[in-house]
C-alpha cells in the first residue's frame, strides 16, 4: 500500500511535466493541424541549453528558463516560418508530418554533433533532494517541476483568453478564412503560434534534464509517450491532453512500481489501443472530418 | 504502353540477373545488396503509404518482426545454407497475419493519427526487442549461424533473394495499378468517407494493401538478418529504416511503379558514399533530414510524376500528343473515384 501511495505521488509530479510538454504539442495541432514530431526534440534541444547554461555559467536551471523560453519561441517560429509554410499542397497535412520528423532528426543530429551521444544531466546540487511528508517521499525538483507546469499552463492560458493574441490564435482555429477577413494575419499567427508551442519546450526541456538524464536520441522516447498523451486525450484539446498526462503518468509509476520499470512504456501502447478501439477521437477530442 | 512497360520490366531485372556475374568487387555486390533491400522497402510501404495514402511511420516494427524470426530459429545451425529463404514466405504470411488485428485497430484513424499510432507501434516494438530478454537476448543481440557458402560467391543468395523480393513487391504494385483493389484505395486516398458511401469496402482493400505491405515488408527483414548475421533492437526496429522507405518513396513518387525503386536506387549509393567519407553517424542524420527537407519544399511530388507532367504537358503542345494524357487513373485518384462509380454501375 505504501509502495503504490508512493507510486501515485511519483506519477502525478511526472504528469504535471508530460502535461506541460503535451500542451506545446496540443497547441501546435490545434493552430495549424499539425502533429509535430519534433516537439520532443525541441524538449530535448531546451534541455542541452539549460545544461550549457548550468556547466558554462552556473545559472540555475529554473531561472534559465527565462533565456531558454524565448530562444526556443524564435526557434518554433523560425521553423515554420520556414519549412512548414512554404508547404501548400493539399497534401499539407501528411507532409507537414515528415517534415517535422525530418527537423527531430536534424536536431538530433546537431545535438549529436555539438554534444556527442553520453548521457547527460544537469546536476545543479539539490536534484535529489527530497522531503517526507507522512513517510512519503517527495522529490523537490520534481515538486518544483509541477508546480512550474501548472503556472505555465496558467500563463498559456491567459494569453490564450485574454490577449488579442490569443484570440486571434482562437479565431484562426475555429475559422481561419474569416479570421483572415477580420483582419487577422494568419501566418503570422501561424508561425507566432508555433513559436509559442515550441516556447513551452523551453520550461519542460529544464525540468526533464533535472529528473532524468538525457541523450540526443532521447526524443524518441519522449515522442512516444507525448504522442500517446495527445491521442488519450484527443487531439486539439489542452484540458484533456493535461488529464491524460496526469493518467499516463501515474498509470506508468503504479505499474514501475508493482510490475517493472522496463514495461511502463508498454503501458502506454496499450492505453492507446483501448482509446482507439473505443473511442477512436480520444477521452476530450472534438469530432472532426479527415482527422480521426 | 503494356508492351512497353513489360519490355521495361523484363529488361530492368534481367540486367540485374545477370549483374552479378559481371561485377566481381564484393563491395560493390554490397551496396547492390543493400539498394535492392531499400528498393523493395520503399515498393512495399508505397502499396500502403502511396496508393492509399496512409503514411505508415511502424514499417520497421515488422522488419524487425522478420529479422527475429530469422535470427530465433536459425541460432545454431543452417543446414545447408539455404534453409531460411523457404522460410520467408512463412514469415511473411506471419507478419500478414498478425497485422490484421493491428491494421483493424490502427485504421480506425486517419492520416495524422495513423502514424502517431504506427510510430507508437515501432518504438514499442523496439522495447519489446529490448525487454523479452528470454527470446531476443535484450541488447546483447543474436547472432545467426554462418551459412557454408563459397567465399567468392558469398553475397549471390542474399543478392538474388532481395531480387526476388522487389519483384514481388513491384509485382503486387503493378496488380494494384490495374486491378480494382487499386481504383478503390486511390478513392480511399482522394476521400474515404465518400468513398465508403458509393460502397468500396474501405476497411477490406485497406487491411489487403496493409497485410501485403507489412509482409513483404518482414521478408525483407528475414534476408537482412541473414545476410549480416547479428539482429541487435536498436538496428533492427530502426526509425531511420522507415523514414528510408518513406523519403526514397516520396523522392521517387509516391503511387507510382518505378517511384520507390528510382527513389532507392539515387539515394542508398549516396549515403553509403556519405557514411563512407563522414563516417560519423552524427554528420549522417543531419545529411539525411537536409535531404528528407529539401525534397519536401522542392519536389513534394517525387521526381517521376513531376517529369511525367513536364512531357504530358509538352506533348499537348505538340501535334498529337493529346491521347498521351490518358495514364493509369490509380495516379489520379479524382478520376478513380469516377471509375468506381462506373465499375459499380457496370456490375449492377
Amino acid at each position: 500500500m505504501h509502495a503504490l501511495v508512493q507510486a501515485v505521488i511519483l506519477g502525478v509530479l511526472t504528469g504535471g511535466v508530460y502535461a506541460l510538454m503535451a500542451s506545446g504539442q496540443t497547441l501546435i495541432f490545434g493552430i495549424m493541424k499539425v502533429v509535430n514530431l519534433a516537439q520532443a526534440a525541441l524538449v530535448i534541444l531546451a534541455s542541452y541549453l539549460t545544461f550549457s547554461l548550468f556547466t558554462l555559467t552556473g545559472l540555475d536551471p529554473f531561472l534559465s528558463i527565462l533565456i531558454t523560453t524565448p530562444m526556443l519561441f524564435v526557434i518554433g517560429a523560425a521553423i515554420q516560418w520556414a519549412l512548414l509554410r512554404p508547404l501548400n499542397s493539399d497534401e499539407v497535412s501528411q507532409l507537414s508530418l515528415l517534415v517535422t520528423f525530418a527537423v527531430a532528426l536534424g536536431i538530433e543530429g546537431l545535438l549529436a554533433m555539438a554534444y556527442n551521444t553520453t548521457f547527460r544531466s544537469i546536476q545543479p546540487g539539490y536534484e535529489n533532494f527530497s522531503w517526507t511528508v507522512l513517510g512519503y517521499q517527495v522529490n523537490m525538483v520534481r515538486f518544483y517541476a509541477f508546480l512550474l507546469s501548472l503556472v505555465m499552463l496558467g500563463l498559456l492560458y491567459l494569453i490564450m483568453q485574454r490577449t488579442k493574441f490569443g484570440w486571434a490564435i482562437r479565431a484562426t482555429v475555429q475559422n481561419p478564412m474569416s479570421a483572415q477577413l477580420l483582419g487577422v494575419n494568419s501566418k503570422m499567427v501561424a508561425a507566432f503560434g508555433f513559436g509559442l508551442g515550441a516556447a513551452t519546450a523551453a520550461a519542460s526541456g529544464a525540468v526533464f534534464g533535472l529528473i532524468s538524464p538525457f541523450n540526443p536520441g532521447s526524443h524518441y522516447d519522449l515522442i512516444s509517450r507525448l504522442l500517446t498523451i495527445v491521442v488519450l486525450g484527443g487531439l486539439g484539446s489542452i484540458g484533456g491532453s493535461i488529464i491524460a498526462a496526469l493518467i499516463m503518468g501515474v498509470g506508468g509509476s503504479i505499474i514501475a512500481a508493482l510490475l517493472s520499470p522496463i514495461w511502463s512504456d508498454f503501458a502506454f501502447f496499450v492505453v492507446l489501443l483501448l482509446v482507439l478501439l473505443f473511442r477512436p477521437r480520444g477521452l476530450f477530442g472534438p469530432r472532426m472530418r479527415g482527422a480521426i | 504502353m503494356s508492351g512497353l512497360g513489360l519490355l521495361r520490366g523484363v529488361a530492368f531485372f534481367g540486367a540485374l540477373a545477370l549483374l552479378p556475374y559481371g561485377v566481381g568487387a564484393p563491395w560493390i555486390l554490397n551496396l547492390l545488396i543493400f539498394t535492392l533491400m531499400y528498393a523493395g522497402l520503399a515498393s512495399a510501404w508505397n502499396l500502403l503509404g502511396g496508393y492509399a495514402g496512409y503514411p505508415s511511420l511502424g514499417h520497421a516494427a515488422f522488419f524487425g518482426l522478420g529479422a527475429y524470426a530469422i535470427a530465433i530459429v536459425f541460432e545454431d545451425s543452417v543446414g545447408n545454407g539455404y534453409l531460411p529463404f523457404f522460410l520467408l514466405p512463412l514469415i511473411g504470411v506471419g507478419a500478414a497475419l498478425v497485422s490484421v488485428p493491428i491494421g483493424w485497430i490502427a485504421m480506425r484513424t486517419r492520416a495524422d493519427v495513423f502514424a502517431i499510432v504506427t510510430i507508437t507501434l515501432l518504438f514499442i516494438t523496439q522495447t519489446l526487442a529490448f525487454n523479452l530478454r528470454s527470446i531476443t537476448d535484450g541488447a546483447q543481440g543474436k547472432a545467426v549461424a554462418v551459412p557454408p557458402f563459397p567465399v567468392d560467391t558469398y553475397g549471390w543468395p542474399f543478392y538474388y533473394a532481395m531480387l526476388t523480393l522487389l519483384a514481388v513487391a513491384m509485382g503486387v504494385s503493378f496488380y494494384f495499378r490495374r486491378s480494382k483493389i487499386g481504383l478503390s484505395l486511390a478513392a480511399v486516398r482522394a476521400d474515404e468517407d465518400k468513398a465508403h458511401g458509393v460502397g468500396v469496402r474501405v476497411t477490406g482493400v485497406k487491411l489487403i494493401a496493409f497485410a501485403l505491405s507489412v509482409g513483404i515488408t518482414a521478408m525483407i527483414g528475414g534476408v537482412w538478418a541473414y545476410y549480416l548475421g547479428f539482429v541487435y533492437p536498436q538496428f533492427a526496429v530502426d526509425p531511420l529504416l522507415t523514414i528510408g522507405m518513406v523519403l526514397m518513396t516520396f523522392l521517387g513518387g509516391r503511387a507510382t511503379l518505378w517511384g520507390p525503386v528510382i527513389g532507392a536506387f539515387i539515394l542508398v549509393p549516396a549515403q553509403q558514399t556519405f557514411a563512407y567519407h563522414f563516417g560519423a553517424s552524427q554528420v549522417y542524420l543531419l545529411a539525411y533530414a537536409a535531404i528528407f527537407l529539401i525534397i519536401m519544399l522542392v519536389l513534394p511530388r517525387g521526381i517521376l510524376p513531376t517529369i511525367t507532367d513536364r512531357l504530358r504537358h509538352r506533348n499537348k503542345r505538340g501535334p498529337g500528343g493529346q491521347q498521351r494524357a490518358a495514364a493509369s487513373p490509380v495516379g489520379n485518384p479524382v478520376q478513380a473515384a469516377g471509375m468506381i462509380d462506373e465499375l459499380r454501375a457496370a456490375e449492377r
